[in-house]
C-alpha cells in the first residue's frame, strides 16, 4: 500500500515528488526502499492526483456520513487485467481497468466513487509505457467521476509475468430503492443491449497481429455509469443489468436465464453488429455472440417500461445503437435464437475458448 | 454483407423450406420411412445446427450427419505421437485451433502446452513456415490435417520451404482423402442413405468428377453443396428431386465456387508431395485403404514422422464410445451410451463432442431444442 486519503489534505502536486531516471524498471523498483518510493511516486502518485490523495498512509479512508448522504448500500468490486497486446485500439489496460470496474459497480446500480490500483510489473518493463498507462487510468477516472485513491506496486522477475497485469477494486454507493438482480428476470420482459456487440474481443484478437488481419475495429472499452443512471431513472423497474464482458452476450444471458429460472429468446436478426465485426467472424469462423465487450450492457425490463428504457439508452452517447434483441419467456434456464430461416437454435455457455473452424 | 447476406435471406428460406415440403409430400418412399440424406462435411453440419435447420424441415427428411470433420475423426493414436513430437525440449509445435483440444489416450495439445510443451495455434501453414524463419534454431512442426481442402496449402507450404531451402520445418501429415471414406460408409452393411450432400470445399479442389462413383455404382444422388443456409436448403431440394424422379446423378449447387473441373495448381502441388498410404486409422471407422496421404521420399526431410522417433501406436476408441455408429448413422448423437454422461465438450471422450463441426458438440450445443422437439413429436 502506498497512497491513501485523508480529506483536506495538501494536494500532491505541492509535494516534492521522486524521479525516476533509468528507462526501464528494475528487482530494485519492488525492494521497498527509495528505488520503489520514486517509482511510485513518479508514475502512479503525479499520475493519480487529487485533492483527497495526499499523505501516503497504509489505506485510505474514506468519510462514512458523505457515503450516506448517497444511498444506502456499498457497492465494492475488484477485477484484475491481463491484456495483451497493453494498448489496442480503442484502449489500453489503463483505460480497461478503470472501465471495467466502474462498469462492475454500475450495474448493480451504485454510483462509482472509489478505486484502488495494484500493478504487478514485469522486470525491464519501460518506464515510458508505465507512465502512459497510469496517465490512461488517470484521465479515465477523471472523466468518469471517480477517484483512484489506494495502490500497491510489485516487481517480478523477468518472464514471471508478462509485461504489467493490473487489479483496480472499487468502491461505489447504491441509492435507496435501487433493487436490481440477475435471478428478478420474468416471462413477459424485454431485453435490450446498449449497442454493437463484440468490438472490443474482435479488436483484441485484430491486435495481436497473429492473423495478419488488418481491421478498422476498435474496442467499445467506457465507462457505463452515467448510462446506467439515465436508463435507472427512466425505467426505474428495471430487473436486471450485466455487463457483457469475458463470454459475450450469449454467457451472461445464460446465466440471467439460469438464476432466474427463465427461458430468454433472441433473434438473430436483431443483434446489432458493426459490419467489420460480422466480416471479422464470418472470416474466421467466429460467433459474435461469445466476443467479449468492454462497453455494452444486458438490461431486462419489463415490458411495460421497454419504450422507455429504449429511448433513454438512445438518448445517451454510449446508447445510440440501443435495440431489444429479444425477450423473457416462462422456462428452465434455457437461451434459444430465433435465425433467418424460422428455425431455432440452443445458445448455451462456451466451452472453453472459442476455437476458430478449419473447413 | 456480400456473398453473405444473398445466402441468408429469409423470403428464400421459406420458399425453400415449403417446397422441400411439398416435394416430400410428393415422395412416395417417405410414407415409410423417414429419407435419409447424409451431410458429408463438417461445415454443414456446424451450418445444420447454427440456423436450425433440422428443425424447419419436414419430419421425414432425417439429416445424418457425416465424416467429414478432419478433427474429428482424428484416432487418440495420431493425437498421442502429436504430443510427443510436440514434447521434445527444441519444437514449436503448431496446429490448426481446432485440434488443439482433441484428447489422445492421456491428454489433448492443450493439456500437452500446459505441461510445458511450445504449442502454438496458426492460421495457416505459412504461418508455421514463417515461424520456422523467424526463429531458426527451433525446429517447427505443423501438425497437418484436413481433407484436399487443407492439402494443398500444405503441399505448397512445403514446395516454398524446399525453395527457400529451409530445414528447421517439417510437417506431422494427417492429411486424409474423403473418397474411399464415403466408399467404405456406403459399404458398410448396417447403413441406409437416400443420398448425399457433397463436400464443396473439397471438391473446390478435386471438382465433382471423384464423386461419380456415388451416382454409378451405388445408385445415389449427391449434390456438391456451398456452406451457407440457403446453400444448404436449396441442395436438399436438388436431392429430394432426384430422388423423386428416380434419379441418382452428381450435381454441383456449389458452382459459384467448386468448379467441376477442380482447381488445376492446387492438384498439381497435392500431386507432387503427397503419395497414398495403404490406410490409415479413422476415429470410429477404423483403418479405411488407401485414405491417407504421406509425403513422397522425395520432401523426406520435412516429414516429421521421418525427421523423429514417433511412437506409432495405435490405440483402440475408448468401448463405450459410439463415434462410429453415429458417424455412419446407424444411431443419433444422443442415442450413444455416453452422450452427455462420460462424454461432453468440456471433458470429450470422443472427438465427436470436441469440434464445432461435430455432430455430438453440435447436438450437445445447438441441437437439444430440435430433439426435444422431435421425441415430443415421435
Amino acid at each position: 500500500m502506498h497512497q491513501a486519503i485523508v480529506t483536506g489534505a495538501e494536494p500532491i502536486a505541492a509535494r516534492r515528488l521522486g524521479r525516476v531516471h533509468v528507462k526501464a524498471v528494475t528487482l530494485a523498483h519492488g525492494g521497498g526502499g527509495k528505488a520503489m518510493k520514486d517509482l511510485i511516486d513518479d508514475v502512479f502518485v503525479s499520475a493519480f492526483d487529487n485533492a483527497a490523495l495526499a499523505p501516503l498512509e497504509d489505506q485510505a479512508r474514506l468519510d462514512l456520513a458523505a457515503l450516506a448522504r448517497r444511498g444506502d448500500r456499498l457497492a465494492f468490486t475488484t477485477d484484475s487485467f491481463v491484456v495483451d497486446p497493453l494498448f489496442f485500439p480503442g484502449g489500453d489496460i489503463g483505460k480497461l481497468a478503470v472501465c471495467g470496474t466502474i462498469n462492475d459497480l454500475a450495474v448493480g446500480g451504485a454510483i462509482p466513487l472509489y478505486l484502488s490500483c495494484a500493478a504487478i510489473l514485469e522486470e525491464g518493463v519501460p518506464l515510458e509505457l508505465l507512465r502512459r498507462v497510469a496517465r490512461s487510468m488517470a484521465e479515465t477516472a477523471r472523466e468518469a467521476g471517480v477517484e483512484i485513491v489506494t495502490g500497491d506496486t510489485k516487481v517480478v522477475q523477468r518472464g514471471a509475468c508478462d509485461k504489467l497485469f493490473l487489479t483496480t477494486t472499487g468502491i461505489g454507493v447504491i441509492p435507496r430503492g435501487i433493487h436490481l438482480s440477475i435471478a428478478d428476470a420474468r416471462p413477459g420482459d424485454v431485453v435490450l443491449v446498449n449497442g454493437v456487440l463484440g468490438d472490443h474481443g474482435a479488436a483484441i484478437l485484430a491486435a495481436r497481429g497473429d492473423l495478419l488481419l488488418d481491421s478498422l475495429i476498435e474496442s467499445d472499452c467506457a465507462a457505463l455509469h452515467g448510462l446506467v443512471r439515465n436508463l435507472l431513472a427512466a425505467a426505474p423497474g428495471t430487473r436486471t443489468l450485466r455487463d457483457a464482458t469475458r463470454g459475450g452476450i450469449a454467457t451472461v444471458l445464460n446465466e440471467i436465464a439460469d438464476a432466474a429460472g427463465v427461458d430468454i429468446e433472441i433473434d438473430d436478426e436483431a443483434t446489432p453488429l458493426r459490419r467489420e465485426v460480422r466480416g471479422f467472424c464470418e472470416i474466421l469462423g467466429l460467433d459474435p455472440l461469445y466476443l467479449a465487450n468492454e462497453g455494452k450492457i444486458v438490461a431486462v425490463v419489463p415490458q411495460t417500461e421497454a419504450r422507455a428504457a429504449l429511448e433513454a439508452l438512445r438518448a445517451h452517447p454510449l446508447g445510440r445503437d440501443a435495440v431489444v434483441i429479444g425477450e423473457v419467456r416462462a422456462g428452465h434456464g434455457r437461451v434459444t435464437m430465433r435465425t433467418f430461416t424460422g428455425g431455432t437454435r440452443i445458445v448455451d455457455m462456451l466451452v472453453g475458448e472459442q476455437l476458430p473452424r478449419i473447413c | 454483407m456480400k456473398y453473405v447476406d444473398e445466402y441468408r435471406d429469409r423470403e428464400k428460406a421459406q420458399t425453400l423450406t415449403r417446397a422441400i415440403a411439398s416435394l416430400v409430400a410428393s415422395i412416395p418412399l417417405a410414407i415409410d420411412r423417414p429419407l435419409k440424406v447424409m451431410e458429408v462435411c463438417g461445415g454443414h453440419t456446424h451450418s445444420i445446427f447454427r440456423y436450425g435447420i433440422e428443425g424447419i424441415l419436414p419430419k421425414e427428411i432425417e439429416l445424418v450427419h457425416g465424416p467429414g470433420c478432419p478433427v474429428c475423426v482424428l484416432p487418440r493414436g495420431r493425437i498421442d505421437d502429436c504430443i510427443a513430437i510436440a514434447s521434445r525440449p527444441n519444437v514449436i509445435l503448431t496446429t490448426f485451433g481446432d485440434a488443439i483440444r482433441v484428447p489422445g489416450s492421456t491428454k489433448s495439445l492443450l493439456g500437452a502446452k500446459a505441461d510445458g510443451a511450445d504449442v502454438r495455434m496458426v492460421y495457416s501453414p505459412s504461418d508455421a513456415l514463417g515461424l520456422a524463419r523467424r526463429f531458426p534454431d527451433r525446429e517447427v512442426v505443423f501438425f497437418g490435417i484436413g481433407f484436399e481442402t487443407t492439402m494443398p496449402s500444405t503441399a505448397l507450404t512445403i514446395l516454398a520451404a524446399e525453395a527457400d531451402g529451409i530445414r528447421n520445418f517439417s510437417v506431422f501429415c494427417n492429411h486424409i482423402t474423403i473418397v474411399p471414406t464415403i466408399k467404405a460408409i456406403l459399404d458398410s452393411p448396417d447403413l441406409q442413405l437416400d443420398g448425399f450432400l457433397g463436400p464443396g470445399h473439397v471438391a473446390m479442389v478435386v471438382g465433382t468428377a471423384p464423386f461419380a462413383f456415388v451416382a454409378d455404382h451405388y445408385k445415389r444422388p449427391m449434390v456438391v453443396a456451398g456452406f451457407e443456409p440457403l446453400d444448404v436448403l436449396q441442395s436438399l431440394w436438388m436431392v429430394l428431386s432426384q430422388i423423386k424422379e428416380g434419379r441418382a446423378d452428381i450435381e454441383n449447387q456449389y458452382a459459384r465456387i467448386a468448379p467441376d473441373g477442380g482447381n488445376g495448381p492446387a492438384l498439381r502441388a497435392v500431386a507432387a508431395v503427397y503419395e497414398l498410404r495403404e490406410f490409415f486409422e479413422w476415429r470410429g471407422l477404423g483403418s479405411i485403404d488407401h485414405s491417407g496421404v504421406r509425403l513422397r521420399d522425395a520432401y523426406a526431410r520435412f516429414d516429421a514422422e521421418r525427421k523423429f522417433a514417433i511412437p506409432n501406436v495405435t490405440i483402440a476408441d475408448p468401448l463405450s464410445c459410439q463415434c462410429g455408429e453415429v458417424l455412419k448413422g446407424v444411431i443419433k448423437p444422443w442415442q450413444c451410451k455416453v452422450f452427455g454422461a462420460g462424454c461432453t465438450p468440456e471433458v470429450p471422450l470422443g472427438a465427436l463432442m470436441v469440434s464445432s463441426e461435430g455432430a455430438c458438440a453440435a447436438y450437445y450445443q445447438y441441437g437439444g431444442l430440435n430433439r426435444t422437439k422431435r421425441q415430443a413429436s415421435a
